[in-house]
């Protein structure tokens, strides 16, 4: 420990001869990605001087959002405040990083002030691309909610749910590759067959989709099968889901084969890296952000590092849990630049659980090693849940997944 | 000036080493195991290996343990068990 500490007290020794102090990482965004890297580099280093700046005072986690949609949970158990971050002895500025000067490292906030950084980590999370999708807009989206972003959507989403009546016609549109929780859609299409099959049982449900497969398929399809059969429709993008315009005055979504009139309707939008990233000028011409998978670090920017949703993971998808473990093993490589050092070949590890009822939960995981500069599956590793599963298997997972929520947000709120 | 004191803190990084440093994959534990779900750190290194061995071969059965397991080598799984043992 203090053979290390000594190593990377070397270049702040250097810097000391300029009057200067600890080296300081700035952070933005305060998700899963940017608070788990804020709390694992004073874990690494706790001379390393961290700031993590985010707009909202609160934290609103997207994962375990369709259950609040569906009435299982409260809104309220999905809310973060950072009093943990800032006891951890990070600096919590609130605030919204409007421009990044990368040749003299800094970062203006919203409200003119500026903060220096030797190394910065963006984890902005994603935008809605609402030019991608005609007829959406941030209008549209009050009567026709995405609510892939948590808080005031989520809620919108429930409500008119709540006020649809037995009969209704709820539709879904899921988006091409790639996107935030890729078995998000069709875990809350699940969700949302439990909620209708229970409380309004008439009602049907139109999952319309811009792909022909998506994760955990088999599981998911054999699921709605044997639980929400007559109820859940899924139309692929050989059938005709892709969706190519919508119309919120007449709540309508329209494929390339006709139109779907819906009484609630739910547009799960493309998507593209967080605002602040375009801005750095890291992300590509696909919209996302592509990085070297051992740093992490930006392939077109120096000193910039990507984490989370914003970024290029290769075969990792975009989920929380891939955000906590690639902030900490990016924190690693960060504090390892800073002291002059190579950083190591990261081993990342992903895990995603989908409820598709209550008590019915499946999961799919990979093991992922950087192979020609992509993150890559190890081969034999990883994968679903056994299709033929018994009951008590599923039931087993739907606790992993409640115990997989509490663990995650407190290793990184608490 | 400068090298010399570069060149005797690379010598002690050699000797001594990011030895508190996780090895890879270690850190991603924590995602799931905490101080209330199936608590890790601090266990003796010796149940935590067998136990990760016993998951990757599937003479333990399990959900998702086995399928991570299968990604690491039985010298990497050793060295993440030295790492969360000492973990508190």
């Amino acid at each position: 420990m203090l053979g290390r500490r000594s190593v990377l007290a070397m270049p702040f020794l250097a810097r000391a001869a300029f009057a200067q102090a600890a080296a300081r990482v700035l952070v933005i965004g305060g998700g899963f990605g940017g608070a788990s890297a804020a709390r694992a580099l004073r874990r690494t280093d706790p001379n390393v001087d961290v700031t993590l700046v985010e707009s909202s005072p609160v934290f609103t986690s997207c994962p375990f959002s369709n259950e609040v949609i569906v009435g299982l949970r409260e809104i309220g158990q999905q809310r973060f405040g950072y009093q943990g971050i800032t006891a951890a002895g990070i600096h919590m500025v609130q605030g919204t990083a409007v421009s990044v000067d990368p040749p003299t490292r800094r970062v203006t906030l919203n409200d003119g002030s500026v903060l220096g950084y030797d190394r910065l980590i963006l984890s902005p999370g994603i935008d809605i691309a609402y030019d991608a999708l005609p007829g959406y807009s941030e209008a549209a989206a009050e009567v026709l909610p995405h609510a892939w972003k948590a808080g005031d959507q989520t809620l919108l989403l429930r409500r008119q749910l709540e006020a649809m009546p037995d009969g209704g016609s709820v539709v879904i549109s899921a988006p091409a590759n790639p996107f935030r929780c890729p078995p998000g859609p069709y875990e809350r299409a699940s969700l949302i067959a439990y909620y209708l099959k229970t409380n309004k049982p008439k009602s049907k449900l139109l999952l319309l989709d811009a792909k022909d497969t998506f994760s955990k398929q088999k599981l998911f399809m054999s699921a709605w099968a044997k639980l929400y059969p007559g109820l859940l429709e899924w139309v692929s993008l050989s059938d005709g889901g892709k969706v190519v315009r919508v119309d919120a005055s007449t709540r309508s979504f329209e494929t390339e084969f006709g139109s779907h009139k819906a009484d609630v309707g739910n547009v799960i939008p493309p998507q593209r890296a967080g605002r602040i990233a375009v801005v750095a000028g890291v992300t590509d011409k696909t919209g996302w952000c592509p990085i070297d998978p051992v740093s992490f670090e930006s392939r077109l920017v120096p000193g910039i590092h990507v984490i989370g949703d914003a970024a290029v993971a290769g075969a990792m998808p975009k989920s929380a849990f891939a955000a906590n473990a690639q902030a900490k093993a990016c924190a690693l490589a960060v504090v390892r630049m800073l002291g002059g050092a190579a950083p190591v070949e990261p081993r990342l590890v992903n895990t995603c659980y989908s409820l598709v009822a209550p008590d019915y939960g499946i999961s799919v995981a990979g093991v992922y090693r950087p192979v020609n500069g992509l993150l890559t599956d190890i081969e034999g590793a990883g994968g679903t849940s056994p299709i033929d599963a018994p009951p008590e298997t599923r039931a087993l997972e739907a606790e992993y997944a409640n115990a997989w929520f509490k663990t995650l947000t407190s290793d990184v709120f608490a | 000036m400068m090298k010399l004191l570069v060149l005797a803190v690379v010598v002690s990084m050699g000797a001594v080493g990011f030895a508190a440093e996780p090895p890879p994959g270690a850190t991603t534990c924590s995602g799931c195991h905490g101080p209330s779900f199936m608590p890790v750190n601090g266990r003796a290194s010796a149940d935590l290996s067998s136990g990760m061995e016993a998951f990757r071969s599937g003479e333990r059965p399990s959900t998702v343990m086995g399928r991570l397991m299968k990604g690491f080598s039985p010298a990497e799984i050793q060295a993440i068990a030295v790492w969360i043992a000492e973990q508190k």
